[in-house]
């Protein structure tokens, strides 16, 4: 890349490019649909009538601003400064949500009437069927068959929240499936369907739309440090499987050249293995789900299955905007193996009280890696994506522990 | 002038209906798919559409789902395809053949390369589901410039202004999408394909191809009445499928099905 200073935000481009990646590499199908998102997400990004709406639902349905919180004894363990966004407090107990408040408020601005969603662990379902709820509209969550038998808690909550949860048995009955499965439905039912993405892939304008959503988080986090410290931080740590949450701590400090940025990928059983979600790390770039990006694939072009003990990771794709700061230099990609990630689970419970997602707990794990090589003035904030509730019998698999 | 265009301006002419078939590679395995392609043209293909079979195959229903699944088992790739489609040359240099698919095997193959490699092998049109015309000026580019024909899709949701912009791009046919959803849906309604048709050919002289929802003769008769060329795809691939790998009842299967279709469009030209 050139000496030229790069403006983030001004990416993406008006056709959705981040530099090579991104795009709409969509069926013609749902191109016009695309336009018609596309119009209306710019269209009320600038209306204040929708922003105060989309506020007020953010404070008073959501719970925002989520704190900053300063972990004292964990930081005193590692010797580095940590500060933890608490997304985890959010409603739903989870990033996604900020994400589908917007996009319902839009989907109901335009007048759609029946909802979609693709989902994995089942965060991004529950979130999207609990504001169809609020919004007395029509919810379909797609999710993989392994991926229903592993989060069986999640499925009945999006059931009880009225959404119908319908099983994808093709391919790899995993997240990226759910995903096919969901395209199909929007182009079978475009008229009436509004289509929430979970994460910032997809074809443009998604990654920019979701990414803006999201972008709460990076825009408190950054007042919220100033507040407490007096400077912005040193370091900004985040785990990515799509990398929506990353995505969304990151972007307000983009042009904030003196904040390093750490995205942290799934390395599942070892990047040597092969057993992992990383396409960052160790992929290479592809088209896949209507985006140019870094993908998990065999020398023919086929996506390949991953690996990680966290379902919300485990996707073989990454966002767009991802893939182009990997290759501008602006942010520096790293992975973190399943052991790693369960170690840092429960260190932060037992030392701070506060049980992580398993996938923040890849973020924790290698705040853990940093704070070893900086000095203990240094300044991590790490976004805690999403609360472990959810994950307690995939931990207590692994420790041998039956729950009944 | 390619062989496709050549091929379809000869039928139209003579104003008879082009039967485009379609399967996926390697289902059940290359032996049958190159065997079934000769089979084909004599039970009245006009242009052979190949399937390039990938994981994730996002617009399409779930027999072509599963007949991508078959062939990828068989470890097929690009290259193999290719390699069968010269060998489909060796006996055949009169049928057009189009390559169908999507993206990523191409993008990982290289434009340049893929598109050298698939003139060599004796394709003549190349269509790529998730690569609409507007996306990268240099992949159509590189087509073009080794003589493959572009076709792109057209659907009941495209504009008037896109309509526009993708006829001025596409060689070869246009493939107009009979409905809204994926392959081998049942919805066809024949009152909005043909005026969509009327509007399409306000702006192309390209020849017209019809498909996604072409289930039998019948069906296929119908849209014959307003188009250049019938596609069929989900209709025979489900065929392959049921005869669970017995290759002669593939194969009588098929010639039966496509005879069928061909007799069918055949009697409603004037």
């Amino acid at each position: 890349m050139s000496d030229q200073v790069i403006d983030f935000t001004q990416y993406p481009d008006e056709s959705g490019h981040f530099g090579i990646y991104g795009g709409r590499f969509a069926s013609e199908t749902l191109m016009a649909s695309l336009d018609e998102l596309q119009h209306a997400y710019k269209k009320y990004l600038q209306d204040p009538e929708f922003l105060a709406e989309l506020d007020a639902d953010l404070h008073d349905y959501v719970g925002r601003p989520s704190p900053i919180y300063y972990a004292q004894r964990w930081s005193q363990k590692l010797g580095a400064k940590i500060y933890l966004k608490r997304e985890d407090l959010n409603h739903t107990g989870a990033h996604k949500v900020n994400n589908t408040v917007g996009q319902a408020l839009l989907a109901k601005r335009m007048g759609k009437q029946r909802i979609i969603a693709e989902t994995g662990a089942g965060q991004h379902g529950v979130a999207t069927a609990t504001v169809a709820a609020r919004l007395g509209m029509e919810c379909v969550v797609y999710m993989g068959s392994e991926d229903i038998q592993r989060q069986a808690l999640n499925v009945y909550r999006m059931k009880l929240l009225g959404a119908s949860v319908i099983p994808v048995s093709s391919g790899s009955c995993t997240l990226k499936d759910a995903l096919n499965e969901a395209m199909r439905d929007w182009v079978t039912n475009i008229d009436n369907t509004f289509y929430i993405i979970g994460t910032v892939a997809g074809p443009h304008p998604y990654p920019a739309m979701v990414r803006d959503f999201q972008a709460v988080i990076g825009r408190e986090a950054r007042q919220q440090i100033l507040e407490k410290e007096a400077r912005l931080p040193h370091s900004l740590v985040a785990c990515v499987g799509g990398g929506s949450n990353a995505i969304g701590l990151f972007y307000p400090f983009l042009n904030d050249q003196e904040v390093d940025i750490y995205g942290v990928e799934a390395a599942g059983e070892g990047l040597h293995t092969g057993k992992h979600a990383a396409p960052l790390c160790a992929g290479k770039p592809g088209v896949l789900h209507g985006n140019r990006t870094y993908l998990m694939e065999d020398e023919g072009g086929q996506i390949i299955p991953t690996h990680s003990i966290s379902a919300g990771l485990d996707y073989p794709g990454v966002g767009p905007e991802h893939a182009w700061l990997k290759d501008v230099k602006r942010a520096n990609y790293v992975a973190v193996t399943d052991a790693q990630a369960l170690e840092a689970f429960h260190d932060l419970t037992q030392t701070e009280g506060i049980m992580p997602a398993l996938e923040s707990s890849h973020a924790l794990a290698y705040a853990k890696e940093l704070a070893a090589k900086v000095d203990k003035e240094h300044i991590i904030v790490i976004n805690l994506s999403g609360r472990g509730d959810k994950d307690i019998h995939t931990v207590a698999n692994l420790d041998e522990i039956r729950i009944t | 002038m390619s062989r496709l265009q050549a091929y379809l301006d000869k039928l139209k002419a003579k104003q008879k209906t082009a039967l485009i078939p379609y399967i996926t590679a390697g289902d059940p395995n290359l032996d049958v798919s190159l065997q079934l392609m000769h089979k084909m043209v004599s039970a009245g293909a006009d242009i052979i559409e190949v399937g390039v079979p990938f994981s994730d195959p996002m617009a399409d229903g779930p027999v072509i789902q599963r007949a991508s699944e078959r062939a990828l088992k068989q470890q097929v790739t690009l290259h193999a395809i290719l390699a069968m489609v010269q060998a489909f040359r060796d006996k055949n240099t009169q049928t057009p053949i189009v390559l169908m698919g999507y993206l990523n095997p191409i993008e990982v193959m290289g434009y340049e390369h893929f598109a050298q490699a698939a003139v060599a092998a004796g394709v003549d049109g190349v269509l790529t589901v998730d690569m609409p015309p507007d996306e990268d000026a240099r992949y159509l580019q590189i087509i073009k410039q080794a003589q493959l024909d572009p076709v792109f899709l057209l659907a009941p949701t495209t504009t008037e202004q896109r309509i526009q912009k993708i006829t001025a791009l596409a060689q070869g046919f246009v493939y107009y999408v009979s409905l809204k959803g994926v392959t081998g849906a049942k919805q066809l309604n024949k009152d909005s394909v043909k005026n969509k048709l009327d509007i399409i050919k306000k702006y192309t002289a390209l020849p017209i191809g019809v498909g996604f929802g072409i289930s039998d003769a019948d069906t296929a008769a119908i849209v014959a009445q307003y188009a250049d060329a019938v596609v069929v795809g989900s209709a025979l691939v489900k065929r392959i499928e049921a005869a669970d790998g017995d290759v002669t009842k593939i194969v009588n299967d098929i010639e039966q099905i496509l005879r069928s279709m061909r007799t069918a469009i055949d009697a409603i030209m004037p």
